[in-house]
């Protein structure tokens, strides 16, 4: 009997490495429900407790993590997609002294290891006499953030035919009303994506920030000092329900989208 | 432009010693162009030949390097594209993406805080036939209902001048026959100045009343459709503007009427008022649909030119004429083309021929002949080929990018 690999191989390998992607998320979203003590290792029954006194625990340090993450992902967010789409801008439409300078010096951040930058940055800080706290993480997440927003807006602004610019201009617009109702406009779908990607690098972020935090502590760096002594279940609570809200919103937009281009489809 | 007010109708547009320098190279040399008001003036050329930056010094997109821009008499020369009273219908339509087919046309209407854009540029569209597609986007629309919302745009403005950038060069030859003949209504109807650019001849002589024939930055000839075809004043003209059979040779007899030119043995003459030049070498050319195909020597008479013996060595048939490619001995190749009067061709591939042509329908051209140059006749500028040449350049371009 002759065996087909294709037809057996391809889906094993699939599925597999599904579940070796898988099943991180999910132990993580199952052992919220462990109704733990102090570490959550061992499971030790079914509880809805962790999900309804998420803040309980000592304190509230989770929540507290939690709630710097989002602050300084949201400050250094804008920071970065207001600053990193006026460059992009710059590099893609005008012509400068040290223009390709400085796309490459932007593009260092990403090529140049977390550990280094953010030694460098702590460096710099110590130098300068500045104090580290939830500032000096806005400042090291918006710097890297920025090359990220660089590259994603400025691939939007080169495809952007400059004829609608033309057009705007020839329509009697200004060149502020020509920005703000043609080329804004047309630039959003790529400020949103540098944006979201820039909130998410920064959230995550646990090198750059360990770096930088002095006493402040967010949330990936509590689940890394945590985990010396065991990660409690609120942690698990936070994780999972970071994840359930960014699925929502993915398979939200897949389905409004799907569901214009149907209505386009019909129209046309 | 004073917001608020519409232009009453056409202007005058007036360049004078236009001169557009890039960083490498000269688009326009020395430019004086005057587009009297209400008519519709094409710029013909190939590409490259600065036709469209000088469009787009007109729509104020490029600033000259010198001279003047004079719009109805007014200088605009200083003025920003948003201030002159002109409007651009883009070789790519440019219709705003993120917008309705609606908020498109009443774009530059809100911009100069015009009463009822919306009423207005409904009126727009209806005059284009496509109101009812006022709230869909510009994607939904097929490439000819772009096209015509881009006009749409473009004329509800009243502009005093409306510049066409190579509108119609996307559209199938169905789809563009019949929106020249709409562009055609409309100008009239509206009664506005358009400068209409274009690599298209056939293009510019069915719609303009008035074309320049615009070639490395310069122009070559300015006239009438009629004029520049039956009387080119170069050998670019004569043979941008469709094809010509074009010869040299020396003038060695000339009356008050006319001039005689030895060409390769055959003395041809050349009314002396259709021939810019009187003495020395000269050009000649005659074009092929004038010329006459004969499978036996004509009688010689006084009116006639008369080439031959030659040999046809293509024939291809189009329909309503048929196409013959004749090699006539130290002369070179000359295009005929013949009405199909009858059913089949009147010589075969292969067959002795000999041409003839009326006297008057042959034109003596301005150009300094080349020496050593060679039989000059039809090269190889047919519009077919410069769209082959602009579309390998885009492929390049896009490669490159």
């Amino acid at each position: 009997m002759k065996i087909s690999l294709g037809r057996w191989l391809l889906p094993v390998y699939s599925a597999l490495a599904l579940l070796f992607l898988m099943v991180p998320i999910a132990y993580t979203f199952v052992f919220s429900f462990n109704d733990s003590l102090k570490s959550n290792i061992t499971w030790r029954g079914f509880t809805f407790d962790k999900w309804l006194n998420v803040c309980a625990v000592q304190n509230g340090a989770v929540c507290e993590a939690f709630g710097n993450s989002l602050v300084i992902g949201s400050v250094a967010t804008v920071l970065a997609t207001v600053m990193g789409t006026m460059i992009a801008i710059a590099i893609v439409r005008y012509r400068f002294r040290f223009r390709s300078a400085t796309s490459l010096l932007l593009f260092l951040p990403m090529a140049t290891p977390e550990v280094v930058l953010g030694a460098g940055l702590a460096a710099q800080f110590l130098s300068l006499g500045v104090a580290k706290d939830m500032t000096t993480i806005i400042l090291a997440h918006t710097m890297f953030c920025i090359s990220f927003v660089v590259v994603t807006v400025k691939a939007r602004v080169a495809s952007l035919d400059p004829a609608l610019e033309e057009a705007g201009r020839d329509l009697y617009g200004s060149s502020t009303q020509v920005f703000l109702r043609v080329t804004l406009p047309l630039l959003v779908p790529g400020i949103l994506a540098a944006a979201l990607l820039s909130f998410a690098l920064s959230f995550d972020d646990f090198i750059i920030t360990n770096f930088n935090s002095g006493a402040v502590t967010t949330f990936p760096k509590y689940i890394y000092i945590s985990a010396a002594r065991g990660i409690p279940a609120e942690a698990n609570v936070i994780a999972s329900a970071v994840f359930i809200f960014a699925l929502v919103v993915v398979v939200t937009a897949q389905v409004s989208s799907a569901a214009r281009a149907k209505r386009l489809a019909r129209q046309g | 432009m004073a917001s608020g007010t519409f232009a009453d109708s056409g202007a005058d547009l007036e360049l004078v010693g236009i001169q557009k320098r890039f960083p490498g190279f000269t688009a326009i040399e020395h430019l004086d162009l005057s587009i009297p008001a209400g008519s519709f003036f094409a710029l013909l050329g190939p590409s490259g030949c600065g036709k469209t930056t000088t469009l787009r010094l007109v729509a104020g997109l490029e600033e000259p390097t010198a001279g003047s821009i004079l719009i109805g008499g007014a200088d605009v020369t200083q003025q920003k594209a948003f201030q002159r009273p002109v409007n651009t219908v883009f070789q790519s339509y440019a219709l705003f993406p993120h917008m309705t087919v609606l908020e498109n046309v009443a774009f530059g209407l809100r911009r100069r805080k015009i009463a009822d854009p919306v009423g207005k540029a409904h009126e727009a569209l209806r005059l284009v036939e496509l109101d009812h597609l006022a709230a869909r986007k510009p994607q939904q629309l097929s490439g000819g209902q772009q096209q015509r919302v881009a006009l749409a745009r473009a004329i509800v403005n009243k502009p005093a001048l409306l510049l066409l950038d190579e509108p119609l060069g996307a559209l199938d030859l169905k789809l563009r026959r019949q929106m020249q003949l709409e562009l055609k209504t409309i100008q009239e109807e509206v009664g506005l100045t358009f400068l209409h650019v274009t690599h298209d001849q056939e293009e510019a002589m069915t719609m303009a009343d008035t074309i320049a024939v615009m070639n490395k930055g310069r122009i070559e000839q300015m006239g009438a459709p009629e004029l520049l075809y039956e009387l080119p004043k170069t050998a670019f003209v004569a043979n941008f503007l469709g094809q010509s059979n074009l010869f040299t040779g020396p003038v060695i007899g000339s009356t008050s009427t006319s001039i005689t030119v030895d060409i390769a043995g055959h003395r041809v003459l050349v009314p002396a008022d259709r021939a810019h030049r009187h003495a020395g070498e000269v050009t000649i050319g005659v074009r092929p649909e004038k010329m006459w195909l004969h499978r036996k020597a004509p009688v010689e008479a006084a009116d006639r030119n008369v080439m031959g013996p030659g040999r046809v060595i293509d024939v291809s048939f189009s329909g309503v004429s048929t196409q013959y490619l004749v090699a006539v001995p130290y002369i070179g190749t000359l295009i005929v083309f013949a009405q199909n009067m009858a059913f089949g061709p009147v010589a075969d591939v292969g067959d002795e021929v000999w041409l003839d042509w009326h006297v008057e329908h042959g034109f003596g051209l301005e150009d300094e002949p080349v020496p050593g140059a060679g039989p000059r006749f039809a090269a190889d500028t047919d519009t077919r080929s410069i769209a082959a040449q602009r579309r390998e350049s885009l492929v390049t371009e896009l490669e490159e990018a």
